[in-house]
């Protein structure tokens, strides 16, 4: 893909993602950086590119290193942004 | 050219997919009744995006990926069942070191092995495009990685929260700022190692600095901006290794922690280069409470007093801040509540933006506790409501009530939006001692107002014992 398309996808999901963030309830800011770090994490495809390829041992074990961080934060995020979602209840209807 | 075969178009509309369920699963946070779909979605586009990845490269080496993953993936979610919402700041703050990390190490493994993510020119060096966006990632991610490791030291308690101020401090980050991005430039012509070690370094190093002067008082802020520059550096990755969902996520993260920063400047009246530049909370001590200070006359009230107080009221509005995370008081809190609820009265929950040391902390909290979250309110929407309120309860909270904020030109705080408890009719206020100020440093009228009952203890042991008080 050359750099225009996919400078043009960064520049559309900017802007998608300030209208998004603005909506989101600032009570839910906390769990909105949670999962925010957890989909950073993506970060991990780099990694497993570098882990599979041939060619150079000290950049697949960059990537298996890599791996194993972005695999804390992909987990960890989730688990902790749904542990923390499944807290929020509304008022008992009597 | 050796070249790996350019990535198959369903793998690219994979890719999208996963991009397009990350918004999704942002969009969800606007309500609590859709977060956790919203959440489900941001699983399954992070499962997609995994699993096109390993199919189009990774199947050679699956059993290192897969211990890799086991690994990682089983320190995640310890972590998250162990750790206490409390200290869910420290948690978040790691976290972003292992993002910023991460970042770094997959641009050096591409810069080792450029042919295996395609970035390979035709003279076989790399192409000068992705060493800019390489070399732009590792600065960020490594920026991200240490100010992260320091953040979570200060919010953990292991480094002290005060601002450390070296002299000169500005000019010496300005230079290594101009000199990494000096070094950037350079390595666009020269793609030698050491220039991309020495990015690496000084990008730590920078880092490091940036965030030691800041104070905790001003960790939210930090904190969401580490939250940005994490989402900055998986875009500049994903340029790198044009992938659609990188260049998305981090736009999206890169946004989400832009505006949070934004968000909580503006709740403190502060501009966000004064945060950044650092330092408050240190001097301001010597307005606050040098030898000057006067002793002013207050009321100390008791459990008791407050039980029957707010027995008797129509309207409660309770206002928590740091301390009461501090104390872990959240549950008894809730207990009250509930009490004061079966004497017929209406209790509401007050949250400025800045209470705590993340957006959004005490929510938390008190969602932990049980409290219903229809019953918490933010500072606009309730300020109204203090006129009407009979009793203000104040529970670890201090510079957000201070009323110097709205008539006090000199003081640090001042234009700081906060809430009006001057207006409810009592006021009563949890602190440890009348020593101890906020953390701006400013001493605070409300402490000597007429309406003003003082309860100095421990903010757990004093709600519970005016739970106590309010059983008989």
């Amino acid at each position: 893909m050359d750099f225009i398309s996919i400078f043009s996808i960064f520049v559309l999901a900017c802007f998608v993602g300030y209208y998004v963030v603005w909506s989101v309830t600032p009570a839910l800011h906390t769990p909105l950086m949670a999962v925010t770090n957890a989909i950073s994490s993506v970060i991990v495809v780099g990694a497993l590119v570098a882990s599979a390829a041939e060619g150079s041992m000290s950049s697949k074990w960059l990537g298996l290193g890599a791996v194993v961080l972005a695999s804390v934060n992909i987990f960890g995020g989730f688990a902790v942004t749904e542990r923390m979602l499944a807290m929020y209840k509304k008022k008992e209807k009597k | 050219m050796e070249h790996v075969a350019a990535v198959p178009s369903w793998a690219m509309l994979a890719y999208l997919v996963a991009g397009v369920l990350f918004i999704v699963a942002l969009r969800g946070l606007s309500s609590p009744a859709t977060s956790r779909a919203g959440n489900r979605y941001g699983m399954a586009g992070m499962t997609i995006a995994v699993v096109t990845t390993l199919t189009t490269h990774g199947l050679a080496s699956l059993p290192e990926i897969a211990g890799a993953l086991l690994i990682g993936g089983g320190i995640g979610i310890v972590a998250a069942r162990k750790i206490r919402m409390t200290d869910m700041p420290q948690l978040v703050a790691a976290f972003h070191s292992l993002v910023g990390l991460a970042a770094v190490l997959v641009g050096l493994a591409a810069y080792l092995n450029p042919g295996a993510f395609g970035i390979t020119g035709l003279d076989n060096m790399i192409e000068p495009q992705s060493r800019a966006e390489m070399s732009l990632g590792i600065a960020i991610g490594a920026i991200t990685f240490s100010g992260s490791v320091i953040a979570f030291l200060k919010l953990s308690g292991k480094m002290s929260g005060s601002p450390i101020l070296l002299p000169g401090r500005h000019v010496l980050n300005l230079c290594t700022l101009l000199v990494i991005l000096g070094l950037v430039g350079y390595f666009l012509l020269d793609q030698s190692p050491w220039v991309i070690v020495a990015i690496t370094v000084l990008s730590f190093v920078i880092g490091f600095l940036l965030i030691i002067p800041i104070g905790g008082a001003d960790m939210p802020v930090v904190v969401s901006m580490l939250n940005s520059y994490s989402g900055w550096a998986a875009a500049a990755m994903g340029f790198t290794l044009h992938n659609t969902a990188m260049v998305i996520t981090g736009a999206l993260v890169g946004s989400s922690g832009a505006i949070l920063s934004y968000i909580m400047c503006k709740a403190m009246n502060r501009g966000f280069l004064s945060v950044i530049a650092g330092g408050f909370g240190a001097d301001a001590g010597a307005g606050g409470d040098g030898a000057v200070r006067e002793q002013r006359p207050w009321k100390r009230g008791s459990a008791e007093d407050a039980a029957f107080m707010m027995k008797e009221a129509e309207n409660v509005i309770i206002i928590p801040g740091y301390g009461m995370a501090v104390s872990q008081a959240q549950h008894a809190l809730r207990e009250m509540g509930d009490q004061l609820k079966a004497h017929g009265v209406n209790v509401k929950y007050a949250i400025h933006p800045v209470a705590g040391r993340m957006p959004g902390h005490m929510n938390v909290l008190l969602a932990e506790a049980n409290v219903p979250y229809d019953e918490v309110f933010e500072l606009e929407d309730i300020n109204g409501a203090f006129a009407q309120a009979d009793v203000a309860f104040i529970i670890g909270a201090n510079d957000v009530v201070n009323p110097a904020a709205k008539t006090d030109r000199s003081s640090p705080i001042y234009g700081m939006p906060v809430f009006d408890v001057d207006k409810a009719k009592t006021i009563f206020f949890i602190k440890r001692s009348m020593g101890g100020v906020g953390y701006a440093g400013v001493d605070n009228d409300i402490f000597y107002a007429n309406q003003t009952m003082m309860l100095l203890a421990d903010a757990k042991k004093m709600v519970e014992d005016i739970v106590k008080s309010l059983g008989h």
